[in-house]
């Protein structure tokens, strides 16, 4: 099982590109999978007629979960997710690829030894920027550090 | 400024809400999200993963705010069940039928695990002056939610900024 550990990441590196091509399925399967049943996630005529937005869109929670997957894709199992937050400029339609970029603003070792790596990450569509997240991820300091193991005041996000 | 109601305002920092599940977490329901999102990673699909790195199952970080939504009916409800009641009604007591959500932030602790009963309630922090935006004008206000498991234990923060509006040409 690989994983990168803090010694492997330095400030400005960049993570791999993840694209996405979006359907409507994948707006759909997103949004209840999160037990969401606002119609604007499932309900075209909501969406436009009510909201006045251009399609049904992707759900909060389910962005969420895209971003915990894109960062978890490129720290391997032992990265733990300690922060996430996220703005949404521009809604995500069916018919968008989603490209997720991201960089590393920083790296720390809290006081408690937790390795920690800050994220700018970016999706965008074509030239549009529909969501930025700064997100805070623990990585292992050691071939032996497990962030997951951490609890109480060692875990400190 | 605009005046706010009292019973707004009155609620701004007070704990609204409080609810605990009535179902348990449950890894076949993360896994919906995992697959919504293709998500591979063994933490969630391989037991000896699990039992390695987290002494057992546990369930995605980001599907912290799935166990405070409810069905969208049960037995004996009389209208739809909504998540994040503060947000509906702030929408129905300041009458802006639209609203968005425009950020949010997830402070993950202690892991969620299959089994666990979740907890939460609901904070309204604030509140803005009206604003216009391209979808129409009304107000943002944020919400905090804390999540606890049947133990006390807290597993999360996750706050939500929403934008209550009304559509432009509906005001003509």
């Amino acid at each position: 099982m690989s994983f990168l550990m803090l010694e492997d990441i330095s400030v400005g590196q960049t993570l791999p590109p993840l694209s996405y091509d979006v359907t409507a399925t994948t707006v759909v399967l997103g949004a209840l999978a999160s037990r969401d049943w606002r119609p604007m996630h499932h309900d075209y005529k909501f969406a436009t007629v009510r909201n006045g937005t251009r399609d049904i869109f992707l759900n909060t929670p389910n962005l969420a979960a895209w971003f915990e997957r894109y960062i978890t894709d490129w720290t391997g199992p032992r990265g733990r997710i300690g922060r996430m937050t996220f703005r949404m400029r521009d809604s995500i339609y069916p018919d968008d690829q989603m490209v997720f970029n991201a960089s590393v603003t920083a790296t720390s070792t809290d006081v408690q030894g937790c390795g920690w790596v800050d994220l700018d990450i970016a999706v965008t569509v074509g030239d549009r920027t529909c969501t930025t997240c700064d997100a805070r991820v623990a990585v292992p300091v050691s071939q032996s550090d497990n962030p997951w193991s951490r609890r109480g005041e060692a875990w400190a996000p | 400024m605009t005046e706010l109601p009292s019973s707004i305002t009155d609620s701004i920092g007070k704990p609204q809400y409080p609810k605990t599940a009535n179902f348990p977490v449950e890894s076949s329901y993360s896994w919906n999200t995992l697959s919504a999102t293709e998500n591979a990673n063994p933490l969630y699909w391989d037991e000896a993963v699990a039992a390695e790195l987290t002494n057992g199952m546990t369930v995605p970080p980001s599907t912290l705010s799935l166990w405070m939504r409810p069905h969208r009916w049960e037995p004996g409800a009389t209208e739809e069940l909504v998540a994040l009641q503060v947000h509906f009604d702030l929408k129905s007591a300041l009458n802006l039928p639209e609203a968005i959500m425009s950020d949010n932030t997830l402070i993950l602790h202690e892991p969620v695990r299959p089994g666990d009963v979740i907890s939460h309630h609901q904070i309204l922090r604030s509140i803005s002056e009206p604003k216009t935006t391209k979808l129409g004008s009304g107000r943002f206000w944020v919400i905090d939610i804390e999540y606890h498991n049947q133990n006390g234990t807290l597993v999360g923060i996750e706050s939500y900024t929403g934008f209550g509006y009304r559509r432009a040409e509906v005001q003509a």
